[in-house]
């Protein structure tokens, strides 16, 4: 299979390699970048958990492959909290209000909810449950995530 | 050591945030498919595209495609099985690794590629020459029952996988001989299934020369793996390995080791090399395990106000393709646990699950939750045939606190429970009548609105391999706290209140106490995390453990201080005698003094801070809960929007708040996804329809609705007073959103109605109800 260069910005690092060109962005950033926090969960692009920051926009990685991303800035969950551990706003919030359990979805949401309110910092709950509707839960019933993002957007994180 | 105050029941009760919670949420979580290693191969599975048909299979051109390492087929692999696939204690039937010469499901596994990269093995499956000669397939599973034509399993006689009963007697045909009312009916479920976010997974690696079997896996239930893979492998249990890292849910699905997962482990044996395999979503929808897929034909008994006398449940369910662990067996509690909270005077039954040709059943949420839903939308059948409000009907057969301990009518014995208490804060909490002028109010406008009710009481079976629980805790010399659990946690955050329980009674802050489990190397044996077990039975394991912990510790400081152990206590990591706070010494220095200073406890005394226990629990303890829904229904769409939705439960002590919470509105949900929304659907040639997220059609945060919660606390008499509460939501929500459901559309003569309610079925119902009156 054909191979080709593909550079990159991840979090920042500039990531430049040779892959298929069907590679697809998630398998990259999962595979080649290291970073795991994007998770697969139906590669048919509904579910929501592979959702990265691609230039700003909030893009399904399992849709896009590897080399459409070429000269991009992608942003993953691991590009969302300081280094040392911490938790940013938003994050916070999410545990604060139990907005996870078994935490497969959950940095597809926190990445999703981060551009929901760059675009829309004071939502309405209907606004907050359509944002979140490209997202799929199997554990909360949602309960936790929308008082999260409500309580989030109501901190201005 | 960190310092909080420390004062018992601080941390018992809480609203504590996870520990789980912070690596999860910043992507440094780590599932299966995160984990790699030098040299590892990729596998891919080849399933059938046909439900029932005979095979022949070519697999030379992928054996020769790029980058392949291996392609078994059932001739391959199956002849290297050294043990019952069956892995648990009862099942029987036809099982093999692999199929050979003849299917019996879309989806059944026919020849497993092994190859570098997990593109290579697909592209390498397609070069597989499958042969089908198409037979009829089985589909629909009460046309099985009596179908000797087609055999799911030609080895056998008919179609059924298992049946038992306990006929009526002389003394229940004269109750429906005499009883005033008599209402029978049939309730039907359909085919919804447990969808865990992060499909199965496995990596396994054998090691030759060390004779060392290692996997890693996707599971609720390590040692059950560890145990099982010593079985089929022939490898000694103690040279197998089992560990599981953060697991995506599981609901049921990864309660035991599954057929695929055993392949896997079989083929990674024979090549020597690391192998792993991620079901992608397809495979999770058409090949992982199924659920539900039943029906019950009751007959109800009742005296002139309603009161229960008896029952007769003939109850039939599919078991799919294959057995496994637990089939059929299901069946049993939906027809034992069928009086549930209500009082009733005699109970006959039985139960049949059938093989066909469809996905195998498995372990679902309250796999024998079809009790509730076919005695809750019974019980209003009946309110609905006297006249009475289904509230009234219920308050007049509920079980009384002063009628505890009772014993239902199947033997089966329930106490502390509070089913009278739930049903009243949950109508409290609704404001049932004042929803009742408020539902005439809307008739009155032509717009169609219930309200449906559900109670319940939730076994957590401790029978069996269940029928214990470990902990193992170890105080280290610095001071902190390790504890060694069997669970098999996938989102229900026993670090965190593991953590709690150990705080609360060592006297320390639970960010000090580190939570290890799926470890067998380091574990103590378990069952596992599954039948609302965890709570209960775990919780005890882990207070009792911690309590003799405590003993020890105030018995070496005791030592210390030259104080009885009865005067100290510990708060913040210090233990001190009562009201002499200069008077202390810290659990640093006792584990120092017990690790390092033999000769400085008391005389007699075992050196070190580690103690292992193991709780053994009661055959079954019940929870309880009372679940109030209301709803519209537009009668021109067939849709149905839930207005609110009242949980009130009961699981004794609670220990986190927000788990239980959490719990109960997961479960609810994924019961509001079955009524209205999923649908596993077969066509008349058992091909499936719904194999993709956008036919099979989970709940998203707008069909979500605003769970309300009462908490009642009745403690369990076991330690700690813990309940279970994991399946109760899935349990409670599909007969309440029926109930709603009906009551809403009552006006327009609809008087029974089967899921799922999407909106053609309840327009179907609407028009035949039109139709018939």
């Amino acid at each position: 299979m054909d191979e080709m260069t593909v550079e990159v910005s991840v979090n920042g690092e500039t990531h430049k390699g040779s892959v298929e060109a069907r590679k697809t962005l998630a398998d990259f950033l999962r595979e080649d970048c290291a970073l795991t926090g994007t998770h697969l969960a139906c590669e048919h692009g509904v579910c929501g958990a592979c959702t990265v920051l691609v230039d700003g926009q909030a893009v399904r990685s399992c849709l896009m492959f590897a080399v459409q991303a070429e000269g991009s800035e992608v942003v993953t969950v691991e590009g969302l909290s300081p280094n040392d551990g911490s938790l940013n706003p938003l994050q916070e919030a999410f545990r604060e209000h139990h907005g996870l359990q078994c935490g497969f979805c959950t940095p597809g949401f926190i990445v999703s909810v981060t551009a929901f309110l760059r675009d829309h910092p004071h939502p309405s709950d209907d606004e907050i449950r359509e944002g979140l509707s490209g997202n799929l839960c199997r554990c909360t019933g949602y309960q936790g995530i929308v008082r999260a993002v409500r309580a989030a957007a109501g901190a201005g994180a | 050591m960190t310092t909080a105050p420390a004062t018992i029941g601080r941390v018992i009760g809480q609203r504590v945030k996870r520990k789980e919670d912070p690596r999860l949420l910043t992507g440094r979580g780590r599932y299966l498919d995160d984990v790699t290693m030098p040299g590892l191969l990729h596998a891919h599975f080849l399933r059938s595209d046909v439900a029932r048909a005979n095979i022949t299979i070519d697999v030379t051109a992928a054996r020769e495609a790029e980058g392949v390492v291996a392609v078994f087929t059932g001739e391959d692999l199956n002849p290297h099985i050294k043990g019952d696939m069956h892995t648990g204690p009862a099942e029987k039937g036809p099982l093999t690794p692999l199929s050979v010469g003849y299917v019996r499901h879309v989806g059944d596994p026919i020849a497993l590629v092994v190859a570098r990269s997990r593109y290579l093995a697909e592209d390498a499956a397609d070069l597989i020459d499958v042969d089908y000669e198409p037979l009829p397939a089985v589909v629909d599973f009460e046309a099985a029952l009596g179908d000797t034509d087609h055999l799911v399993h030609p080895e056998l006689e008919d179609n059924v996988c298992v049946h038992m009963e306990v006929p009526a007697d002389d003394e229940l045909a004269e109750i429906f001989r005499t009883a005033a009312h008599v209402v029978t009916d049939t309730i039907r479920q359909h085919r919804y299934i447990p969808v865990p976010m992060e499909p199965r997974g496995i990596i396994v690696d054998w090691r030759p020369v060390t004779n060392e079997l290692e996997i890693r896996i996707s599971t609720q239930a390590p040692h059950h793996v560890r145990a099982a893979a010593a079985k089929i492998t022939g490898v000694p249990e103690h040279w197998v390995h089992v560990v599981m890292d953060d697991v995506g849910g599981g609901f049921g699905q990864k309660a035991f080791l599954p057929r695929d997962e055993q392949c896997v482990i079989l083929a990674a044996h024979l090549l020597g090399r690391p192998v792993k395999w991620v079901e992608d979503r397809r495979e999770n929808l058409t090949a992982a395990t199924h659920s539900r897929t039943e029906r019950v034909t009751a007959t109800l008994a009742a005296d002139e106000e309603g009161h229960l006398l008896g029952a007769y449940i003939d109850h039939l369910d599919d078991a799919g393709a294959y057995p496994l662990y637990g089939s059929g067996g299901a069946g049993a509690f939906v027809a034992m646990l069928f009086s549930g909270p209500y009082r009733m005077g005699k109970l006959a039954w039985k139960t049949t699950s059938v093989y066909t040709n469809t996905c195998t059943r498995g372990a679902y949420r309250g796999p024998w939750q079809m009790e509730t839903l076919a005695r809750e939308q019974m019980l209003d059948l009946l309110a609905h045939r006297m006249g009475l409000d289904p509230l009234e009907l219920r308050r007049r057969n509920v079980i009384h606190r002063s009628e505890l301990p009772y014993t239902m009518p199947s033997g089966m014995e329930v106490a502390e429970v509070s089913p009278e208490e739930t049903l009243e804060q949950a109508a409290e909490m609704i404001g049932y009548e004042q929803f009742r002028k408020d539902q005439a109010a809307a008739a009155a406008d032509g717009r169609y609105i219930g309200v449906g009710l559900a109670l319940y009481v939730e076994p957590q079976p401790g029978m069996g391999p269940m029928g214990s629980e470990p902990a193992h805790i170890r105080v280290a010399p610095e001071g902190h706290v390790d504890v060694y659990l069997g669970s098999g946690a996938h989102g229900q955050g026993i670090e965190t209140t593991t953590a709690q329980i150990v705080a609360e009674h060592l006297g320390i802050d639970p960010d000090d106490v580190a939570v290890h489990q799926g470890d067998t190397a380091s574990t103590p044996f378990a069952f596992g995390t599954g039948g609302s077990r965890s709570g209960p039975m775990l919780g005890a394991a882990v207070l009792e453990t911690s309590l003799a912990v405590r003993e020890k510790v105030l018995a070496i400081a005791g030592h210390m201080l030259e104080a009885s152990p009865d005067d100290l206590d510990i708060a913040a990591g210090v233990i001190s005698v009562a009201g002499d706070p200069t008077s202390s010494v810290t659990l640093r220095h006792v584990a120092q003094t017990a690790y390092h200073n033999p000769a400085g406890l008391p005389p007699g005394m075992e050196a070190g801070l580690d103690i292992s226990q193991r709780y053994a629990a009661p055959p079954f303890a019940f929870s309880n809960a009372c679940h109030v829904v209301t709803v519209a229904v537009d009668p021109d769409l067939g849709t149905v929007e839930i207005l609110r939705y009242v949980v009130s439960e009961d699981c004794g002590v609670m220990i986190n708040p927000n788990i239980v919470e959490g719990q109960v509105a997961g479960g609810v949900v994924q019961g509001v996804g079955g009524v209205l929304y999923e649908e596993f659907v077969y066509d008349d040639d058992g091909n499936p329809l719904t194999t993709t997220f956008l036919d099979y059609l989970l709940p998203t945060a707008c069909e979500a609705p605003d769970v309300e919660y009462g908490h009642i606390e009745t403690p369990a008499l076991t330690p700690g007073g813990f309940k279970g509460v994991g399946e109760g939501g899935a349990i409670g929500a599909p007969p309440a959103i029926v109930n709603a459901v009906i009551d809403a559309l009552r006006p327009l003569g609809v008087e029974l109605l089967n899921q799922p309610l999407t909106p053609p079925r309840v327009l179907e119902a609407i028009d035949e109800a039109r139709a018939s009156s």
